[in-house]
């Protein structure tokens, strides 16, 4: 078969000048000059023809530049890259997110007929219109940062902990419980006076927080034991956990609810547990505020941990190489186990901080799907937690745009944010290999003889 | 008795769907590539299914029902193709990371299905009554003879056609030189590759038609087991996640993944008809706790399994990793 990385073929010199780095180059400008012609034209049909006709003639070229077998040298091959300079890689980067939003367009342009311009302003004021929706963002960019920073070690430790979602539907579920039951005991225990101040003093704050710690901590203990002690396959152990978490979360949600269609508030008249709102931005009764200032605290330990620590080197070292790490004394049981109970214990902070601040009650929703997109922010940053913040505010701001298009246009509906979304997310992950490999063209060379 | 007839039909109809989406995930992973992009597959099959049937009827003067059915599994098919297309091209070619891209995947398919169905339908609810019947047709006078027929008989040509897939994909994958190679690709692709295999080609290929295999579960789940009616709901995510388990369950064996997929029904449905079978009524927090037999069950099947470390059932050795040749 030709193989365009290999050659095989007898020595054909009469070829080696057709094509070069800057033939390619020049071919992909003339298709994208075709693409974006085609997004900005006016509706003269004939032009647009026109600038199809030379897209498609473009395109074409580049698949026989690159296809093109039978020569001395391949055209094109693949070489990993030792290092890549900062202003490149940033480079790639952004060239990725253009050619997203690019195909974006094309999609929005072909499928509804909007102007993409004007579709991507309004989802910029979807965030940035007024204070109340950029405090709407930020009280959803938290937790989504939060999980993400607490899944970061896992993966980097090569741990897949698909288990995000269960880990903090858990560590909700540990508040929700101190929050119906413990004022109800303290009630019974107490003479009113000291009941009174026990429920509305620190008191109950800390066993919240404990509560779900600790059930957090289990839903990431267990599999981690597992994949310790027997290799058990962690990426399917730690999926399962979540729906064995979404039941349970989902059987007392029917418990408390009990004959009513759904579970308001908890608490409703002593508001015993709800964090106590403040006016941030002019926006009144914040009661997420904690939540963002731990996730900011929580990126810069984050980061140092991982980068400074002890406890950071050996999981570098455990997710490069297992049996490097043996060598060196590491005991990755413990590092496994260790790790996994941090990663549990800050989901169930999130799930304590999501029950008392954001939204006072509990469903099978709680999480809203965050543990998921946060195994592909926390991929994508490469365990840095200050990409990590950036990635996921950059998410937000797509899920919000998108929200926010769905209420100006009657023909968008809100699933267009994921395939938007998706789109934009397959080339930032495929821009991955433009960072790790590189290009090596043909070099256009004299005969010698 | 009735009530345990239709707890066996609702298992095998349930079966069917994940069975699907399982076989198509095994011969994925069997060439090294492991996909959590099967929900947004099922998604991209059971949509384009479902929307070639609605178009069909809707334009066509002459409908033929058949014609209908064909189409939708045809589209359905190449439509999950597409879908493995994408994540074949960013995770083989580009080599990026599998387990976000079959995420990204997941969202992305989910979207795509979603969106053009509101699109499609406007906000209203249509069901495609006679395609769907054609999905469903019981085999003539087999299906008639008493209990043994209803259980055994009754069934869309789907069901049938399922479990003989699974068959000739044990046979392939075991029996054939194609199968002793894509084995090869996914346990060391390097040594494949220098017994000259195309790594490449049997990657894009094994992770394509995998891919379209999984988007016919999603087919059979619009318009078989829903009844011919598209809803945007998250039901198929779900479907699809078990779906994966399901892969493990099997360890990796298409024949087993028959026998896996009635279980995982079984277990699935046993909320709604065992209780009533032994006279018990339990209220609706209790029924959570027992929707929750299925994944406790593959947990422990997953912990059986690697406890055991039995040679042929480990998962192929390279899953998860790229390939690239000039690594060492």
């Amino acid at each position: 078969m030709s193989n365009p990385f290999v050659s095989n073929a007898p020595q054909r010199r009469r070829k080696l000048e057709r094509g070069s780095k800057s033939t390619l180059l020049l071919a992909a400008l003339a298709a994208l000059a075709g693409l974006i012609g085609l997004l900005l034209a006016g509706a003269h049909p004939l032009v647009k023809w026109a600038l199809a006709i030379l897209m498609g003639l473009a395109s074409g070229w580049m698949i026989w530049l690159l296809t093109e077998g039978n020569q001395e040298e391949p055209f094109l091959r693949v070489v990993k890259r030792e290092r890549i300079s900062i202003w490149k890689k940033i480079g790639v980067r952004i060239s990725a997110i253009v050619l997203a939003l690019l195909v974006d367009a094309l999609f929005i342009l072909c499928v509804t007929g909007l102007n993409p311009i004007d579709v991507y302003v309004t989802m910029y004021q979807g965030t940035f219109r007024t204070n109340r929706l950029i405090m709407a963002a930020l009280r959803d960019w938290a937790p989504l940062l939060l999980i993400s920073i607490a899944l970061a070690p896992a993966f980097k430790m090569r741990f897949w902990n698909v288990g995000g979602e269960g880990q903090v539907l858990m560590g909700a579920l540990g508040s929700a419980l101190v929050m119906v039951y413990v004022p109800q005991a303290i009630n019974t225990m107490f003479p009113p006076e000291t009941a009174a101040g026990l429920l509305s003093g620190p008191v109950i704050y800390l066993l919240m927080l404990l509560a779900s710690v600790a059930l957090g901590a289990l839903w990431g203990f267990i599999p981690a034991v597992f994949k310790a002690n027997f290799g058990t396959n962690e990426t399917l152990f730690t999926l399962m956990m979540n729906y064995v978490a979404i039941k349970i979360v989902s059987s007392f949600f029917n418990l408390w609810r009990g004959k009513a269609s759904a579970l308001g508030q908890l608490n409703m008249t002593t508001k015993v547990g709800w964090f106590h709102g403040t006016t941030v931005l002019g926006v009144r009764n914040v009661t997420y505020l904690s939540t963002i200032i731990f996730a900011l605290v929580m990126m810069a330990l984050m980061f140092c941990y991982l980068r400074y620590t002890k406890h950071g080197y050996e999981i570098s070292v455990v997710g490069e190489s297992q049996r490097t790490a043996q060598y060196a004394g590491i005991s990755v049981k413990k590092v496994t186990i260790r790790t996994m109970i941090i990663s549990g214990i800050l989901c169930g902070i999130v799930g304590f901080l999501i029950v008392g601040g954001k939204d006072q009650t509990i469903s099978t929703a709680t999480a809203e799907g965050n543990g998921f997109t946060a195994i592909i922010v926390a991929w994508m940053a490469k365990f840095n937690a200050f990409y990590m913040a950036l990635i996921s505010a950059f998410l937000i701001f797509l899920e919000h745009g998108s929200q926010e298009i769905t209420n100006a246009y009657q023909i968008m509906n809100k699933y267009a944010a994921d395939i938007i979304t998706g789109i934009i997310l397959f080339f930032i992950i495929g821009s991955e290999f433009f960072i790790n490999y590189r290009l090596v063209f043909r070099s256009v060379r004299k005969e010698v003889r | 008795m009735e009530m345990l007839i239709a707890w066996i039909l609702r298992t095998v109809s349930f079966g069917t769907i994940i069975l699907f989406g399982a076989m198509g995930e095994i011969i994925t992973e069997k060439s090294g590539n492991l996909n959590l992009g099967v929900p947004g597959i099922m998604y991209l099959g059971g949509f384009a299914g479902f929307a070639v049937a609605y178009l069909y009827e809707f334009s066509s003067p002459q409908y033929i029902p058949f014609v209908g059915m064909v189409l939708a599994v045809v589209c359905a098919f190449l439509a999950a193709m597409l879908g493995g297309l994408i994540y074949s091209f960013i995770t083989i070619t580009l080599r990026a990371n599998q387990n976000v891209t079959g995420l990204a995947l997941s969202i992305f398919g989910q979207g795509v299905a979603n969106f053009f169905g509101a699109f499609l339908l406007n906000g209203k609810t249509v069901t495609q009554t006679a395609v769907h019947h054609v999905f469903q047709a019981k085999i003539p006078f087999l299906s008639g003879l008493g209990v043994p027929g209803q259980i055994l008989f009754s069934y869309g040509f789907m069901v049938y056609g399922a479990i003989a897939l699974a068959f000739f994909l044990q046979h392939l994958l075991n029996r054939t030189r194609v199968g002793l190679n894509l084995r090869a690709v996914g346990e060391n692709a390097a040594t494949a590759d220098a017994a000259g295999v195309n790594v490449t080609r049997y990657k894009y290929m094994a992770t394509c038609l995998g891919a379209g295999i999984s988007g016919l579960g999603g087919l059979f789940y619009v318009l078989d087991y829903n009844n011919g009616i598209w809803a945007t709901t998250d039901q198929i995510e779900a479907l699809g996640w078990l779906a994966v388990a399901l892969v493990i369950f099997a360890t990796w064996k298409p024949r087993n993944a028959i026998w896996g997929s009635y279980l995982f029904g079984m277990l699935y449905w046993l909320y709604q008809y065992l209780l009533p079978l032994l006279g018990i009524t339990v209220s609706s927090y209790a029924t959570d706790l027992i929707q929750m037999v299925p994944y406790v069950v593959t947990i422990v099947v997953l912990i059986i399994t690697s406890l055991r470390k039995k040679q042929e059932d480990q998962p192929p050795q390279n899953l998860g990793i790229a390939y690239f040749r000039e690594e060492r």
